[in-house]
This record gives C-alpha cells, sequence and structure tokens, in this order.
C-alpha cells in the first residue's frame, strides 16, 4: 500500500491565497474528528430568517495531535523555490511533534508594491492556517480567494521531504 | 495481494461505504488557482484524476480571461462567434443568461467591460469533474477549487465532509464549519482590499454590506453563480437564493454578523 495521505486545503485571503498541502496521516488520523466549539470571532450569528443557534464552527480550537501521529518527520524542511506571477516563493516548514508547528518564509516576492502586498498579507496568514486547520480537522475550506499556487507548491514540497 | 483483492471492488458499489484508511489525493495548479481531488473509495484512481487534470486545463484553455488566445477572450473581443466555440463554451453562456435572468441586475458576465463567465465557469468545471468521477465509480470524493467545493458522499464511513467557511477578516479562523455530504459550497467575497466583485447595476465594485457570501446546494455551477449574485445583493442576497430550489446561503455581514437560511440549520457544525 502506499501511504496514506491526508490533505488540507487552507484559503486565505486580503488579496488571498490559497494554500493546498496534502500530507500523509496514519489510518486512524480522524478526518472528520468533531472539533471543540468555539465563538468564531467577532462574529454574532443573526439568522436571516428563522432564529437558529450559534453556528460555533471551529475557530479558536485549540490544537489537538493527531490520534496516532501525522507520519511527519520531525525537522525543518526547505521547500522548492516555487516561481509565481508575482516573483519567487520558497517556505520551510518546521515539523516537532509529529506536527507542523510553523511554516517560514525564506523567499518571497517584494520587487512592487503588488507582490510586496501580496506577501505580506499572505505569508502571514499562510502560517495561521495551516496551523489552525491542521488542528481544526477540517477537510476543505471555502473562501472567497485571490489564489497562489506557488506557495502551496514550496509548501508541498517541504512536506513531501518531512515524509522521505 | 489478498488485501487489495477485497478491497478494491468494495467501494465501487453503490451504498458500500469506503474504506476509512483509504485515499488518493491529487494536486494540480490550474485555472489559476489549486485544484484538488481527494477520493476516499477503494481502487486505483489515478486514470480518472488524469482525465479530470486534464479537463481542467481544457477549461483554462477554452475559457480564461487571462490567457488572449482562448476562446472566450477571442469572443469577448468579437473575432469569433459563438457559433465558432466549443459547445461548452455555448452552454456556459446559456447558463449564464440564465442566472442573470433572475438575479436582480446582481449577475451579469459582462459588468467589467468585457466577456467574463468565470463566475460560472469554476463551479461548472468542478461539477464536470466530479461527474467524470462518479462515471469512473467515485462515491466518495472532494474536489475543490479555489473555495469551489463538491463533496459527494462522506470523508469516512459515517462521516460527512467537514467544510469550513472561512472567516473573512482573520484567516486563521472559520465563521462556520458545514458537515455535508453529496453537497456543492461556493464563496464569493471581497475581503479586505480583496479582489472585486463588480456590481452590474453601478459598474463599480460591490460595496454592500457583507464581507462574504457561502451559497450551497445540488449544483456547484449555480451555487459559484448565485454566491457572486447574492454577494452582490447584500444581506438580502441570502434571503434570495433559496428561491432556487435546494440552495442556501451563509453570509458573513460587514457589521459582524452571520446570517444563513434555514435550510443550513441541519448542516452547520456548532
Amino acid at each position: 500500500m502506499t501511504p496514506l495521505r491526508a490533505s488540507l486545503l487552507v484559503a486565505g485571503t486580503g488579496v488571498g491565497l490559497t494554500l493546498l498541502v496534502s500530507f500523509r496521516t496514519p489510518p486512524s488520523a480522524p478526518a472528520a474528528a468533531t472539533a471543540p466549539p468555539a465563538p468564531a470571532g467577532s462574529v454574532r450569528p443573526t439568522p436571516a430568517s428563522t432564529p437558529g443557534a450559534s453556528p460555533s464552527g471551529a475557530a479558536g480550537a485549540s490544537p489537538t495531535p493527531a490520534a496516532g501521529g501525522s507520519g511527519l518527520r520531525n525537522g525543518t524542511f526547505t521547500g522548492q523555490n516555487a516561481a509565481n506571477f508575482f516573483g519567487p516563493v520558497q517556505v520551510q516548514v518546521v515539523v516537532s511533534g509529529g506536527r507542523i508547528t510553523d511554516v517560514r518564509t525564506l523567499q518571497q516576492p517584494n520587487d512592487n508594491p503588488q507582490s510586496s502586498y501580496i506577501a505580506s498579507v499572505a505569508m502571514p496568514m499562510l502560517r495561521q492556517e495551516v496551523l489552525k486547520a491542521q488542528s481544526a480537522r477540517i477537510n476543505i475550506i471555502t473562501g472567497a480567494t485571490y489564489d497562489s499556487e506557488s506557495y502551496a507548491q514550496s509548501v508541498q514540497s517541504a512536506l513531501d521531504q518531512a515524509h522521505a | 495481494m489478498p488485501e487489495l483483492a477485497l478491497r478494491a471492488p468494495s467501494g465501487r458499489g453503490a451504498g458500500v461505504e469506503p474504506e476509512a484508511t483509504t485515499r488518493a489525493v491529487r494536486v494540480e495548479p490550474v485555472m489559476g488557482t489549486v485544484v484538488s481531488v481527494d477520493v476516499r473509495d477503494p481502487g486505483e484512481w489515478s486514470a480518472a484524476m488524469d482525465l479530470v487534470v486534464a479537463w481542467f486545463h481544457r477549461v483554462d484553455a477554452v475559457f480564461s480571461t487571462f490567457r488572449p488566445d482562448s476562446q472566450v477572450s477571442r469572443l469577448g473581443r468579437g473575432e469569433i462567434g459563438e457559433a465558432e466555440c466549443d459547445a461548452d463554451v455555448r452552454e456556459v453562456l446559456a447558463l449564464c443568461a440564465e442566472v442573470a435572468a433572475t438575479s436582480r441586475g446582481c449577475f451579469d458576465i459582462r459588468a467589467g467591460g468585457r466577456l467574463d463567465p468565470s463566475a460560472l465557469v469554476k463551479g461548472w468545471s468542478v461539477e464536470r469533474a466530479a461527474a467524470m468521477l462518479r462515471r469512473a465509480g467515485a462515491r466518495h470524493f472532494f474536489i475543490a477549487a479555489g473555495g469551489d467545493v463538491v463533496a459527494a458522499g462522506g470523508a469516512a464511513p459515517g462521516r460527512p465532509w467537514r467544510v469550513g467557511i472561512r472567516h473573512p477578516e482573520r484567516g486563521d479562523r472559520v465563521a462556520a464549519v458545514l458537515a455535508v455530504s453529496d453537497l456543492a459550497v461556493a464563496t464569493s467575497g471581497a475581503y479586505e482590499r480583496g479582489a472585486h466583485i463588480i456590481d452590474p447595476r453601478s459598474g463599480l465594485p460591490a460595496n454592500g454590506d457583507l464581507l462574504s457570501m457561502t451559497v450551497t446546494g445540488p449544483s456547484l455551477t449555480y451555487a459559484d453563480a448565485l454566491a457572486t449574485a447574492a454577494f452582490v445583493m447584500g444581506e438580502a442576497g441570502a434571503a434570495w437564493v433559496p428561491e432556487r430550489r435546494g440552495y442556501d446561503a451563509f453570509a458573513v455581514t460587514r457589521d459582524r454578523r452571520s446570517v444563513w437560511t434555514p435550510g443550513l440549520d441541519a448542516v452547520l457544525v456548532r
């Protein structure tokens, strides 16, 4: 059997980016496990028509280690340099205790205002979303996006190394 | 291998739950976004995924407004007529016209001054891809393209797919989670200084009372287009969406409220 793979789709916005990362998980990994309910930021629920209970979602869910581990080796893994329309992107993924604990930018476009803005907005979101989505056990993210495939490519290649 | 021999056929039959441990994942940068395909049925899916990926590249080549040589670009410039386009182009234009007719002026593929059916094409193409996977025997899978999602079957036996609706202002949070099975989900929005959706009524970027609009329903083609139109409409759009039977809306307003239609009560994770 080939190693099992889980997938995280992390969508960011602002100028937005969508990051899609797949990583191997053990058979026991609860892809659809219940996330701890928590308030959804500052959003107060007000139903459009019929009143309903608050959709708490997984916002604010505290990180929970994947049952049985993630299949990721501990260490720091550097992704490939992925060029995009705005310039080169390269990231580093840190795995500790079998979990992604940080995503760092090694290289990002900054040679014009637009790309600099994208980088400054996208990378913090990327970090947060990788970490949060990993903990929230959400299969898929839907969001309005301006997409950046190069971030996803670089993160993916870093994770591929973590599986090696 | 006996284990594989036993497993392989089990997920192909209707009503058979997939093995929780089986998955095939493909990630493809295409159409200006990243498309992901995740099949949970047992079996060998690489050939079907190859076809799906090829399909998305074809859609990109035909429909991209960023490619001057795409049929849509040439059609928009008047260099060719609809009759000279693929049947797929005519189908998409007809679907756009159908949505526009009911959109109270909030859906117009020429709103930006040029032909741009992108607000429907992505969802339409993902729905087509989902049909391809179903024809190949897949029952439990998702396809996601830049926020447009077809979630078929479940993530595991007895477990629906969990779709997080990204919080429009906080990238590290979700505004809600939908636990869905056999449902399409699409989101439109203009987060912060993000991409603009043009309001056809004014010709200017939509500047209504919403931060994001998510639409669910049986068809991603309509969900995608309705999300755009309803976003332009604003909060009233949430009530407009269910006028199309089977479709529901979840919106985050500019004053930080979540509003949703009663049809979502059953799938909102609380």
